[in-house]
């Protein structure tokens, strides 16, 4: 029982008892879904403010939803971005590709080749037609789930797989999780793990830009559940102060492994809101519809470059899928909730979008699955050639203490030295150093 | 090891060289390095302005502008990590964490951000970022205004910490900090901005200018990260200080008349063990002092590796004399401090064998 000052007074006197709230998901395991609650208005309703007004003028923004593609799979409204069918096949591609990629990298998990992976299945417009909407060297800040920026940045997938099975090739030497990549040529931050860090960053990073009068912009993504750190404060806080050529982008996927986006908040308020006590921009997006999510990054981006300030972006989606290998979902949601999902799927919304405007047909979209996983296939045998997790074939041992530091200081050469002692002991005069 | 720069009192009149004190040499090579790189920015909160509240960045913000010297929101994560993503793009950050007890907020991006950003992309992304912050006690500043957390920094692997002990030190040290390309701390011991501290908090303070350790030169220079300074050289015993204590020992010393190399250790990550153990094998006695806590201090890292590398050479147990495993009390400041009796005895102690 908890202790009580002295002479004060008894529970049960007059005043209410209180009652601690735990948030509960509206669905477990087993559960009927019916998402009927979700608010999902007519695509093309939402007005499209200027790209640079003051965040007090669109703050309905924050609790709406920006749609462009409608149940009748065509484009509608001041948000269409009149993206021109070679584009939006290009689009669907790289979601297409990074579907074929998760597929074949949650397999080699499976298969044992490594230890860890995550998809991003449903999220796929969140990632590259968000990074599509960017110049190619504006700098990106991703959470773990953004693999669908590499894929349409042009990052050599036998790069991505070498770094996911920690073999000889990867280029950062087989240091990191799976998944974990870095790319500086492609303007990718090295991904970190710790949830919500590279937010503030990324604030920081565009901070460097416009000190530098440079014209590149910075994008950084992060989970709901993330949102919840205090470093999305801390960015939140310096993009406003600072005015920061930057884009916060939510992605609202409902769950952070267990653990539904009431724990961060959404039992009260969208994650757009978040963006109104700071006097940012925020707009909600439908995550699903590529061209929505398209047309959002654009409305930031253009509205960064005019050193008009940062926008926070809340996209509403769905993780199909578990939050990695090590998850299974089946043990705290309900199995019904992918397939109720009220805005679909995003590959097959942007698909059929296409079809509807006469751009594309449903055996070119198998052709190009296939080819894709044909194409994944033939780079993943490539990559097993470099090796895969635990089979010997990683970087050299002595690889372990570079990096560090820029140079190898007293106390990590005497460690070296001791570590490749013990590597002698156990492998008498063979392996590599 | 370098024993050019003695903090002792000067006798000699040297009219013409130019004498600091420690805010004033942080302050010329703030500005020092600057000047030379377009690249350092100075933030952090009242650093603008107003020039500190120590007055470290004073009239900085006038000379260079508003976007390179400028003031930041309380949130030392946030300030930590705007820094990281600066040094991401290119430029060298040099924040200011007001008080080292404020940096606690900041720690996952320092150790899991700016200490690992190099190793984890493989070289590709670099945290060249040097974090100042005035550190320890002896100034009434209580529990929140007085702690040394450098072993907290000293055990993540890929920081450097640094703690100068005179002006001359402090201006050569923070030109090298600005130009790693690692992460360092650097840690302004507090108690000794305005003059030497002897452990007697009820004697009047001797002002830097006293002493020689305050003939800063103009202009550049630079003293290496890992090398220590042997601050008074003597065959009885070594001690092994940084900060504010180097000081306060080597007035003990004085005092008891015991002639012992006082090695300044300067940067405790990486650290000058060549030093040390030279030491220590001549002397075969050594005193481990900080004013930080006891329990998993950096003396306990001291202690270990002098007992590891001189056992042999030892003619005593190493003694280490610290701050008492009790946050800083406000009203029992000098209690908490480990001023000459704590040091005295321990000292006796060691020579008693």
């Amino acid at each position: 029982m908890a202790d009580r000052p002295q002479g004060s007074a008894a529970q049960g006197d007059n005043r209410p008892t209180l009652s601690l709230h735990v948030p509960e998901p509206k669905f477990r395991p087993g559960d009927t879904v019916d998402f009927s609650h979700i608010d999902v208005p007519e695509a093309g309703n939402t007005p499209r403010p200027d790209e640079t007004c003051d965040p007090a003028t669109m703050r309905d923004m924050a609790f709406g939803l920006v749609r462009v593609l409608g149940d009748d799979n065509k484009a509608h409204g001041p948000w269409d971005p009149k993206l021109d069918p070679d584009t939006l096949r290009k689009m669907l591609g790289h979601m297409a590709m990074t579907r074929a990629f998760d597929e074949r990298m949650f397999r080699g998990q499976r298969q044992g080749k490594t230890s860890f992976y995550m998809k991003c299945t449903g999220e796929e417009a969140t990632s590259v037609s968000a990074s599509m909407a960017l110049a190619g060297d504006d700098m990106v800040f991703p959470s773990y789930r953004q693999q669908g920026i590499l894929i349409q940045r042009g990052y050599p997938l036998i790069e991505m797989i070498n770094q996911i099975y920690s073999n000889k090739g990867d280029k950062l030497k087989g240091r990191q999780l799976p998944i974990m990549y870095s790319s500086r040529e492609h303007s990718f931050f090295t991904i970190s793990g710790n949830l919500a860090t590279q937010t503030p960053q990324a604030v920081g990073w565009a901070m460097a830009s416009a000190m530098k009068g440079d014209s590149r912009i910075a994008a950084t993504w992060v989970g709901e559940g993330s949102t919840a750190e205090g470093d999305f404060h801390s960015a939140c806080t310096f993009a406003t102060v600072y005015n920061a050529p930057v884009i916060l982008n939510v992605i609202n996927n409902q769950w952070a492994i267990s653990s539904f986006s009431g724990f961060a908040g959404a039992e009260r308020t969208t994650f757009a809101a978040r963006a109104l006590g700071y006097g940012l921009a925020g707009l909600r997006v439908d995550g699903n519809d590529a061209l929505a999510c398209y047309a959002a990054e654009q409305w930031a981006a253009n509205r960064a470059r005019a050193n008009a300030g940062p926008t926070l972006i809340e996209f509403f989606t769905y993780r199909a899928e578990g939050h990695s290998t090590s998850d299974d979902p089946s043990g705290y949601r309900s199995a019904q909730e992918r397939n109720e999902w009220p805005l679909g799927d995003p590959v097959t919304r942007l698909k059929d979008h296409l079809i509807a405007i006469g751009e594309w047909d449903e055996d070119r979209q198998e052709k190009m699955d296939l080819e894709a996983a044909e194409h994944v296939k033939k780079v993943t045998k490539e990559a097993e050639a470099n090796g895969i997790l635990g089979h010997g074939l990683h970087h050299p041992f002595r690889t372990m203490f570079e990096d560090v530091f820029e140079e190898l200081p007293w106390h990590l050469r005497e460690q070296s030295r001791q570590a490749i002692r013990e590597r002698e002991i156990k492998f008498p005069g063979g392996l590599d150093q | 090891m370098s024993t050019a720069t003695k903090a002792r009192e000067s006798d000699a009149s040297s009219g013409t060289e130019r004498r600091l004190n420690m805010i004033e040499a942080i302050n010329e090579a703030l500005d020092v390095s600057m000047e030379r790189d377009g690249d350092v920015v100075v933030m952090g909160e009242d650093v603008g302005y107003f020039g500190g509240v120590f007055r470290c960045t004073a009239g900085l913000q006038e000379k260079y502008g508003k976007t390179r010297v400028f003031d930041t929101p309380i949130n030392e994560c946030g300030i930590i990590a705007v820094a990281v993503g600066m040094g991401a793009y290119g430029l060298r950050p040099v924040p200011e964490i007001q008080f080292a007890d404020y940096i606690y907020p900041g720690l996952d991006q320092l150790i899991s951000e700016a200490a690992r950003l190099r190793y984890r992309s493989a070289g590709e992304y670099i945290a060249p970022m040097t974090v100042r912050s005035p550190f320890g006690g002896g100034i009434f500043g209580g529990q929140t205004h007085s702690q040394s957390p450098e072993a907290i920094f000293a055990h993540v692997s890929g920081l450097k910490t640094v703690i100068p002990a005179t002006p001359y030190d402090a201006k050569g040290l923070l030109i090298s900090c600005i130009e790693d390309n690692d992460p360092v701390i650097f840690f302004e011991p507090k108690r000794i901005y305005n003059g030497p501290f002897s452990g007697y908090y009820d004697k009047p303070v001797q002002p830097w200018k006293k002493f020689d350790a305050s003939i800063v030169p103009e202009g550049y220079y630079k003293i290496p990260l890992g090398k220590a300074r042997l601050a008074t050289e003597g065959e009885e015993l070594t001690i092994l200080a940084y900060g504010t204590m180097v000081h306060v020992v080597e007035a003990v010393c004085a005092e008891k008349g015991v002639e012992a190399d006082i090695i300044d250790l300067r940067t405790i990550v990486p650290l000058d063990i060549e030093a040390i153990e030279e030491s220590v094998k001549k002397t075969g006695r050594c005193l481990v002092v900080h004013e930080a806590t006891r329990t998993a201090g950096f003396g306990a890292e001291l202690s270990a590796l002098v007992t590891e590398r001189c056992f042999y050479h030892l003619e005593a147990p190493v003694e280490r004399v610290t701050g008492f495993d009790t946050p800083y009390p406000h009203s029992l400041e000098w209690a908490y401090f480990p001023g000459p009796i704590r040091i005295g005895e321990a000292i006796d102690k060691i020579l008693k064998d």
